[in-house]
């Protein structure tokens, strides 16, 4: 994949925005600052024909190696991947989003379709994207602890989800159930 | 003497019409475990809240405790009606990262696979989605070319839904002379097949009724909602990556990507019809031009299991260690991100790699069109009947394990 | 009106004989009882996931499992059998077993896959492992997925199950 010229005029009209650009394996990558992220996505929707926001999603950089004692980076990283249909270009925006104020503007506006895609980074890696409509727990339970793609978070889970633990309690107790004696009483 | 009847609900004077339906996850129509809120206004849809996550089993979780090989028996459960497609998909994102050669042999025999996966997971949305309409006998002609087609894949790989049979670098088994035989005798008669199926609903008045202008959407909606695959393409939107980022053999592969134009649930059966037929094309054009060669690079990455054929292996050694040290003895490793997209039958299912220099990834995300599908369903169903919510769920062609990972 | 003879009974199967032309079972009623339940288990349609699929398709025209009287109903409350064709997660299992207690007695379950037997290979944070945690089951199937044979063999393990039940027909025994 050729170079697409679109970095250049990233950094030309988001100066303060843009702080590092790469290619690797063919890709364009652009590092930024959180803060105008929707200026950015709407840029490079309508001024560069980006018409298709290909995924969303939320990286944890507590323990990536690139990342540790690097000033550009913070804890967490939002990362858009967009492309053109029409001049086949596509470009990668990482978004650095730090651990104290946890939240990111939404793109709802711009793509109806992320959403979801935004829900699901809430729920998993607990970014607030705000003025996003409908900002919920997606894929755990509503009442779920903790946000499971946190580095910190271990693969089997802290402690037990309270609604599965009633269920089990429940079928426990289900378990000595008799139906005579239950019938004894009215009679 | 009138009853008082007493609801859990409040109802205020003049909205005695309006229903809260709650539809799922035990539903035979949702196509898994799929829950949807509904605000209803007598049948019609006032409001639409789709709830996932009934399968949500932590992938992406999983994959970071896991190498890069043993991550690809995850991808099988992504989308389980067509795990071909999701092992190349894969296969083809990791080869990026890690720049592993692929034969060419095994890049054809990919490609076959890929079809093949497409075919079985199309075959199952009509029989699934004419079953959901209430058309009973193309369920029974479906399965009965897609047990075909599963054979084929138990013969090529042992295993008919969860394949596991790409490899980084190359495939696991040659084809032999019987499943050639057997695929060529398929594509043959698959046509025909097709033709009968055409005949059963094509024209069909019911049918008819039941899909036109049921969940239209347009074009740039429907790019502004992340639709892929042949969802999109029922809108007119001319968007296949095989087309725009060709992977495996698709460079020498002649097919074209039908389009449909009105953006209803007819538009994207017939595309979706046409798609099979393209499909089989492929399927021909792959067992003519297979070339010969190898089916496994040599810079791939050996591991215990399979071995490579020709290979011997370290029988010593506990496969736990040398699997960990033969990943970690690659220099190719490096640090980097890389997102690569394939189009698997449901859409585009793109894999985003994070990689920290070892051998397990840093991050995966799975970009998985189902979970992208069902949102765009709070939007599609608005304002139409409560019956053709069955038809709209049928027709963005969802499957629950890769919506929820 | 001759008598019975024992030679002119047409045996069923163990213990359950017809007599031909009286449209009459003789048998002890443990045994008639249960051979009916045998011949038609009614199992909810629920698919939960990758096992649902091979579910289908045993009950496709390739395995036909109506053969076996064994016919899907949509509703819990016509159903007699679970069957648990997937992973369970957590966030599902609650509704599991309200689909479950939705069931009228007698009522078997079947858990299909490894998923459902001990969780399989997803040993994460969302997943139970095993649907035995919540759920008395009555025949594991394994395999990832097990083929359609494989959920017919369990059909047929239960029903030697339930033809070797003794009195589960009746609240005065």
């Amino acid at each position: 994949m050729e170079s697409t010229g679109i970095i250049p005029r990233l950094e030309v009209s988001y100066p303060d925005d843009v702080l590092h650009s790469y290619q690797y394996c063919g890709q364009d990558v652009v590092l930024t600052r959180k803060k105008h992220i929707l200026d950015i996505c709407s840029f490079i929707r309508d001024q560069c024909a980006m018409n298709h926001l290909m995924f969303l999603c939320a990286v944890d950089n507590s323990r990536r190696k690139e990342a540790i004692g690097k000033n550009e980076y913070e804890r967490f990283e939002v990362v858009y991947q967009f492309y053109s249909m029409t001049t086949k270009h596509s470009i990668r925006i990482r978004a650095q989003v730090p651990d104290d104020d946890c939240s990111i503007e939404s793109i709802t506006s711009l793509w109806p379709g992320a959403d979801c895609l935004e829900r699901e980074c809430f729920d998993l890696m607990g970014i607030h994207f705000s003025s996003h409509p409908d900002l919920r727990r997606i894929l755990m339970p509503e009442d779920w602890k903790g946000h499971p793609l946190r580095k910190e978070y271990p693969l089997r889970g802290i402690g037990e989800w309270a609604g599965y633990e009633t269920l089990k309690e429940k079928s426990l107790e289900l378990r000595t159930f008799d139906y005579r004696s239950s019938q004894k009483g009215n009679e | 003497m009138s009853r008082k009847i007493s609801f859990n609900c409040p109802v205020q004077a003049g909205d005695e019409d309006r229903y809260r339906i709650q539809m799922g996850p035990q539903h035979p129509a949702t196509h898994g475990v799929l829950r949807v809120d509904l605000d209803l206004d007598g049948e019609i849809i006032r409001k639409c809240n789709p709830h996932v996550g009934y399968l949500h089993r932590g992938f992406e979780k999983l994959a970071e405790h896991r190498t890069y090989v043993q991550n690809l028996v995850l991808t099988d459960r992504l989308d389980y009606m067509a795990a071909m497609a999701n092992n190349v998909g894969y296969c083809e994102a990791v080869e990026k990262l890690l720049a592993i050669e692929v034969p060419q042999r095994s890049r054809y025999l990919r490609t076959m696979v890929c079809e093949m996966a497409r075919l079985a997971s199309h075959l199952l949305w009509l029989a699934t989605h004419a079953l959901d309409i209430g058309a009973m006998t193309v369920f029974l002609y479906c399965f009965r070319e897609r047990e075909e087609l599963l054979e084929i894949f138990a013969e090529l790989c042992g295993s008919r839904l969860t394949n596991t049979y790409t490899r980084l670098g190359g495939v696991r088994q040659d084809v032999t002379h019987s499943i050639m035989m057997k695929l060529e005798k398929f594509v043959d008669s698959f046509p025909s097949n097709l033709e009968e199926y055409e005949t059963l609903i094509d024209t069909n008045r019911i049918w008819l009724k039941r899909t036109i202008d049921v969940g239209t959407v347009g074009a740039d909606e429907a790019v502004g909602l992340c639709l892929t695959g042949a969802s999109l393409r029922g809108s007119g939107v001319d968007y296949d990556i095989r087309k725009h980022f060709p992977y495996a053999a698709y460079d020498f592969m002649d097919f074209e990507v039908p389009l449909g134009e009105t953006g209803d649930t007819y538009a994207r059966y017939r595309c979706r019809i046409e798609e099979m037929l393209q499909s089989n094309s492929i399927l021909r054009q792959c067992i003519e031009r297979m070339p010969p060669g190898p089916i496994i690079g040599d810079d791939a990455p050996d591991l215990i299991m399979p071995n490579k054929p020709g290979r011997k292996v370290e029988v010593d050694v506990p496969a736990q260690q040398s699997l960990i040290k033969l990943v970690e003895d690659r220099e190719t490793f490096m640090e980097g991100d890389v997102y690569v997209a394939t189009e698997v039958p449901k859409g585009e299912l793109g894999f985003y790699f994070v990689s920290d220099g070892n051998g397990t990834p840093y991050r995966m995300h799975i970009r998985s069109p189902s979970f992208l599908h069902i949102s765009a369903l709070k939007t599609m169903a608005k304002g139409s009947m409560l019956a053709d919510l069955i038809a709209i769920i049928g027709t963005l062609d969802v499957v629950l394990g890769e919506c929820d990972r | 009106m001759g008598q019975l003879n024992e030679n002119d009974l047409v045996k069923i199967k163990d213990g359950v004989s017809f007599i031909p032309g009286a449209s009459a079972l003789v048998g002890p009623l443990n045994r008639i009882i249960n051979w009916g339940r045998a011949g038609s288990i009614w199992p909810v349609t629920f698919g939960l996931a990758c096992c649902a699929i091979e579910m289908m398709v045993a009950g496709s025209s390739t395995n036909d499992l109506d053969r076996f009287g064994i016919i899907f109903r949509a509703s819990p409350r016509q159903a007699d059998c679970l069957i648990l064709a997937g992973t369970i997660t957590k966030k599902m299992a609650p509704v599991i077993r309200r689909v479950y207690d939705q069931m009228p007695e007698p009522r078997y379950v079947l858990a299909m896959g490894s998923c459902a037997c001990s969780g399989g290979l997803f040993d994460t944070y969302a997943v139970v492992q095993g649907g035995d945690n919540f759920l008395p089951v009555d025949v594991y199937i394994p395999g990832c997925p097990p083929r359609p044979e494989a959920l017919i063999e369990g059909l047929i393990t239960l029903q030697k199950k339930i033809n070797q039940e003794q009195g589960r027909w009746s609240q005065l025994v």
